[in-house]
């Protein structure tokens, strides 16, 4: 009996080493592919967003971002001084916090001393993120005061958005400061629009080439 | 149970974890110096150390500081000999008292950041601590004496 299966694996050795090297051929593919697929989902985002340009649609697109953007969620912490924002009024931030080499304060005055990782309770109370700051003070990103035409230039400046190219300004959209100005704790209204709608606008813009208002 | 270090002391305390940091330390632990003054993060009566920064712990949860090291104003020096303690005593700066563990303990990080603060980075550093009996000349001149204070401290050792 041992003889027959020693002989029959001798006559078709070809076969089971073929059988064996395509099995091993089939799992590197398998895991090739797996690795590839982990790597695209990261990369769908800016994959998906062809741009295809329309001036028409990207200024009309810019205007909705511009809306949220200077609302006071937003501009609040893109001052043109170096003391944030505050309140619906957009006043200077009472105790006149600095804004620091980081954006995070300064001395005693940190943003994270009084900004909490989360919404501190109640109204007027100092709203939280784990992650609270101004813009640095080697690229001050202002909103206040800017033009929808400057403020769409700007934006799209490396030099003066704080070093984001395309892929990075479309996962900006999603960034937790960001999002925040849409959980800004108890008394402060919310943007302009919901967050779906300035992501798609955005986007938009982005996508049809983000032309810049003329004015 | 909550674990917190305060003053290089450990303590374990029956507090959910949301409760403010200023209730712990008061209620729970018994360390009284640290004031309760507005309760918003608006006034900095409050001020305690945590890692090292100013943080108000009227809005700071008990769980953001377990395992970490608090500090509060009977622990900035072992004999009330901090630079800053001394000059505010030679210069007699409080008035109703009430706010000055928050200006201490503010005037602390300023201090240990900046060991030659000038006026205005006095300014930026003390303006989160309110003095409703107005102070603020006095606190500024303490401040210059303590940095005097630390420097011939720490060329003395």
């Amino acid at each position: 009996m041992k003889s027959t299966i020693n002989q029959l694996i001798t006559k078709h050795w070809a076969v089971f080493r073929l059988i064996g090297v395509m099995g091993i051929m089939l799992c590197l593919v398998s895991l090739m592919s797996l690795a590839s697929n982990t790597g695209n989902k990261a990369e769908v985002s800016t994959a998906t967003l062809v741009v295809k340009k329309d001036s028409v649609a990207s200024v009309a697109a810019f205007k909705k971002v511009y809306r949220v953007l200077m609302s006071p969620r937003c501009m609040n912490c893109h001052p043109a001084g170096d003391v944030p924002l505050q309140g619906d009024d957009s006043h200077l931030h009472t105790m006149s916090p600095q804004r620091g080499l980081e954006g995070k304060g300064v001395y005693a005055m940190k943003c994270s001393n009084c900004h909490q990782p989360t919404n501190t309770p109640g109204k007027n109370t100092p709203p939280g993120n784990p992650n609270w700051h101004l813009p640095p003070a080697n690229m001050k990103m202002v909103f206040e005061g800017r033009t929808a035409h400057q403020l769409a230039k700007q934006l799209m400046d490396p030099k003066q958005n704080g070093n984001k190219d395309m892929k990075k300004l479309i996962e900006h959209a999603d960034d937790g400061l960001v999002l925040a100005g849409w959980n800004p704790g108890e008394g402060r209204t919310l943007p302009p629009m919901s967050h779906a709608e300035f992501k798609k606008a955005w986007l938009t813009w982005l996508s049809t080439g983000a032309y810049a208002p003329k004015k | 149970m909550i674990s917190l270090n305060i003053n290089d002391k450990t303590y374990q305390i029956d507090a959910d974890r949301d409760m403010p940091l200023l209730w712990a330390i008061r209620d729970l632990v018994g360390l009284t110096g640290t004031k309760f003054g507005c309760g918003v993060a608006q006034c900095g009566a409050c001020v305690v150390h945590l890692n090292g920064e100013a943080v108000r712990s009227c809005v700071t949860k008990v769980g953001r500081a377990e395992g970490q090291k608090v500090l509060t104003i009977e622990g900035l020096s072992e004999h009330n000999d901090h630079p800053l303690q001394l000059a505010w005593n030679e210069i007699s700066v409080p008035q109703c008292g009430y706010c000055h563990s928050g200006q201490l303990m503010s005037a602390a990080v300023l201090l240990r950041e900046n060991p030659n603060p000038s006026d205005e980075d006095i300014d930026h550093a003390m303006a989160g601590n309110i003095c409703r009996c107005g102070t603020y000349p006095r606190i500024r001149k303490a401040i210059h004496m303590a940095a005097e204070l630390q420097k011939q401290k720490e060329t003395t050792e």
